[in-house]
């Protein structure tokens, strides 16, 4: 290890983004199975949403100054990592109900872990954020944790 | 209603053949509001960040092994569980890949499936694996 986690970094686990609450409509649902290619009726008519639609519904909707030169958003729930080229990261999800048309959902995302590794070509960072995703009486809906490697 | 009572590990799920061309791009980044330019801006992918191409956006990989599930699960019942991915390498705009998955496990009610997304040259680009409830 060559000790990038410092402890000010590491204090940053367990941060919590400001909770987001968006209303899922038809049209949402519907072009999102158009755009990922869906062909079951009931995506396409936006009954019920795909598996992965929550991550467009809790995709930021930022302003265009707010987006980097390389076209992406800055993220405010992660702190300033002593690497910042991304690699390749993965999704796991765990799903308690479908998401509908009409559904008020609310994501809360939490950074619940700073690891190091070494790679084959020198350091790696690895963090994971957890979304979760419940209806307005605190149901579960789906739960997603992202893990991202920096390089 | 169909069901799927014969799931057994081994069992191979249809597979699809899919292509992101510039149009899904758009509108697949439009629907996420994701405007990283290495999806739409050539000049930037080639020349500042070294890619062959536009790179197709990663979780679309990822819905398209929901989808290879979704469907071998359509009318039948079941539900999704659990699914993970990961993207390992670059697809770019225009490049055909194979989506598909395998079941490697039946227990408890549920059967566990292997998905891939393989490139032209039978990389696979992302790995994933889903778990459902059989109805």
């Amino acid at each position: 290890m060559t000790g990038l986690l410092t402890p000010e970094l590491m204090q940053n686990v367990g941060r919590r983004a400001t909770p987001r609450t968006e209303v899922v409509t038809r049209r949402d649902i519907r072009k999102y199975a158009i755009a990922s290619g869906q062909t079951l009726d009931r995506y396409l008519r936006g009954d019920q949403a795909p598996p992965l639609f929550h991550v467009a519904l809790f995709w930021d909707v930022v302003e265009m100054s707010e987006l980097s030169p390389d076209g992406v958003s800055i993220d405010r729930l992660l702190p300033k990592f002593p690497l910042e080229r991304a690699m390749a990261g993965g999704l796991e999800i765990q799903y308690h109900q479908p998401i509908r048309a009409g559904d008020v959902l609310t994501a809360d995302r939490t950074l619940t872990a700073i690891y190091e590794k070494e790679g084959r070509s020198g350091p790696l960072i690895f963090y994971e954020v957890v979304l979760e995703v419940t209806r307005g009486d605190g149901t579960a809906v789906v739960t997603e944790k992202t893990t991202r490697i920096l390089r | 209603m169909s069901s799927l009572e014969n799931v057994h590990a081994g069992q191979t799920l249809p597979g699809m053949t899919r292509v992101c061309d510039n149009v899904q791009s758009f509108f697949y980044n439009a629907a996420l509001w994701n405007a990283h330019r290495i999806h739409y801006d050539l000049p930037y992918a080639t020349d500042a960040e070294g890619y062959p191409g536009l790179v197709v956006p990663g979780p679309l990989l990822g819905d398209w092994m929901s989808q290879v599930v979704d469907h071998w699960i359509d009318g039948t019942g079941a539900v999704f569980e659990k699914f993970e991915y990961s993207n390992r390498l670059a697809v770019y705009v225009g490049d055909e890949v194979q989506a598909g998955g395998t079941v490697t496990e039946v227990a408890d009610g549920c059967a566990t499936i292997e998905l891939f997304v393989r490139n032209a040259k039978g990389d696979v680009v992302a790995p994933g694996k889903a778990r459902v409830r059989l109805a």
